[in-house]
């Protein structure tokens, strides 16, 4: 399929180690991957075998169509990279390495679209200026104008916003947003709430393989924490005990200034059952809050074993 | 072609962007001339030739060419610009050349900024400017032929250290194989054709031809297959080492 990424049974052997072990997905346009894992999943690896970086030790990747392997420089033109580190010529200033890409890359208008990364990225202030003297954010703004300076359909990011302050995250979060509705995007991340803010899709990987795949919110249905209660207020001995009985209520968690979590058991729903205790008890404006389902609590979960 | 000459313009772009360029030029000068002036004994030979000032320059290469190639690769390797570099739409083949030629290229910027004593010999006296020419071109030949194997060293390792000093005790080797130094190393354990040939490998042998006016063919091609067997050697240890 053209602007897809297709993937199959990917593994990569460092002497004994098996950095990807097996890995098989796809992604097509408008969907934005979010690679998760522990540091040493082989998540940057992956992405370094996809963009013709490194050989993999078997198995198959295709960017557009072009098989990495035998067209590696069709399939590179029409990815952009973002490399881990974000990293450039640290002699050059952003204008003159940013014509470098682009005598190489040959956009068609190519005057537009260097004004266009050039002005999407705000890099205005410090064109002229060397990239060793620019603060990580500008330094990873370069590195993202770098990988859209040719619209390339499909984008590949390691961690894009490693490193950044908070509204630098925000900033290129925004931006890979706006880039999303038609392109393949991968990134890398292990923050979580990365992947609810721009994802569409996540992958947990842990040790080379594939734990899961599947959209953030069922990642988040996962959790035990899914449909939890929160009542952030002053409760007495009595309604605490009668939420602690409650049938469907798996455990029951102290929150600060004598607040609780009701964790419920798998499947279930509280809200209504709390609202009783809480209507009997003359407590009818007690505010609730359902939870969601927490990112950190599944992918906890679903890693640490292996960590222990 | 297009690409190979986008990766030559960064690398030229990358010298005179630092004072890596400036440097070198300035004490490249510096030495040549010192050289040839006070070890040379350029006026007290009275004769209207280079001589004096082409004899040093194998030397001024041994430590001034590998202080250039160094960071050729390495540096890439280091900061991680490699993953750039090849994750871009281009060859590793006209990554190599590139990078090469804008280091020689640049070598040979320094090279004929030195025409100042070219203008004083022909005030000074009457040169054959033939056999001049013929040194300057032949120097150059050394020059990439140091630079080529100063590259490929590069690409072996992330640190400029390292491959400076590996590339100036490799450039020696090649340098001196034709004499006792080397050969005498080699003589005890292999066969005396094995050393005749390590021994026909010198630099200096090959450019002490050329640079008394003789431009012989074996020469050119010494250099210009020492120049693409070295190139080779860098497209191997680039492909084979970008995980490392």
């Amino acid at each position: 399929m053209s602007g897809s990424v297709v993937v199959e049974n990917l593994v990569k052997i460092y002497g004994d180690l098996h950095a990807v072990d097996d890995l098989s997905f796809e992604v097509g346009p408008g969907e934005v991957l979010g690679f998760l894992g522990p540091n040493g999943a082989g998540k940057s690896t992956t992405m370094k075998i996809i963009t013709g970086f490194l050989p993999p030790t078997s198995g198959r990747v295709s960017v557009c169509g072009h098989p990495v392997a035998t067209e590696p420089q069709e399939a590179k033109k029409c990815l952009g990279y973002l490399p881990e580190g974000a990293p450039a010529y640290s002699e050059m200033t952003p204008w003159q390495f940013l014509n470098f890409v682009a005598d190489i890359r040959r956009p068609e208008n190519r005057r537009e679209r260097l004004d266009w990364v050039i002005g999407q990225l705000g890099l205005e202030p410090v064109l002229h200026r060397p990239v060793d003297t620019l603060s990580k954010g500008y330094r990873r703004r370069v590195g993202l104008a770098q990988a859209m300076l040719h619209d390339p359909r499909v984008l590949i990011m390691d961690e894009p916003t490693d490193g950044l302050d908070p509204n630098q995250k925000r900033q290129v979060r925004d931006f890979i947003n706006e880039m999303a509705h038609d392109k393949t995007i991968i990134i890398s991340t292990h923050i979580l709430e990365e992947v609810e803010a721009i994802c569409t899709r996540a992958i947990i990987v842990s040790e080379g393989k594939i734990l899961v795949d599947e959209s953030p919110e069922e990642l988040r249905r996962r959790s035990r924490y899914c449909n939890a209660v929160t009542i952030q207020a002053q409760l007495k001995e009595p309604v605490r005990a009668a939420l602690g009985e409650l049938e469907d209520v798996a455990v029951v968690e102290p929150e600060r200034n004598q607040g609780l979590t009701l964790i419920p058991r798998r499947g279930c729903m509280l809200e209504d059952a709390v609202r009783d205790v809480l209507l009997r008890h003359n407590l009818k404006e007690v505010p609730l809050h359902i939870q969601a389902g927490r990112l950190d609590d599944v992918f906890h979960s679903l890693t640490h074993n292996i960590h222990e | 072609m297009n690409n190979l000459l986008a990766i030559l313009r960064r690398e030229l772009i990358g010298y005179f962007q630092t004072p890596v360029a400036y440097v070198f030029i300035m004490i490249f000068l510096l030495l040549s001339g010192a050289l040839s002036f006070y070890l040379g004994n350029f006026y007290e030979r009275e004769q209207a030739d280079l001589g004096a000032f082409f004899t040093f320059h194998p030397w001024l290469y041994l430590f001034l060419v590998p202080a250039i190639s160094m960071r050729l690769w390495a540096e890439e390797r280091k900061t991680g610009s490699i993953e750039l570099l090849i994750t871009l739409p281009v060859t590793v083949f006209e990554a190599v050349l590139g990078k090469f030629l804008a280091a020689w290229i640049f070598t040979g910027i320094a090279l004929l900024l030195t025409f100042p004593i070219w203008l004083t010999v022909n005030y000074l006296g009457d040169p054959d400017n033939g056999i001049i020419l013929g040194a300057y071109f032949g120097s150059f030949l050394m020059a990439g032929g140091f630079m080529a194997i100063g590259a490929c060293i590069s690409a072996t390792t992330r640190n400029q250290v390292v491959a400076f000093i590996l590339s100036l005790v490799t450039c020696f080797l090649f340098l001196l194989s034709g004499f006792p130094l080397v050969l005498d190393f080699f003589q005890l354990w292999l066969p005396q054709p094995v050393v005749d040939t390590i021994a026909s490998l010198s630099f200096l042998t090959h450019f002490s031809s050329i640079n008394k006016g003789v431009i012989d063919l074996r020469d050119l091609s010494y250099f210009v297959i020492l120049i693409s067997v070295w190139l080779y050697a860098n497209m191997i240890v680039v492909r084979a080492r970008k995980a490392a």
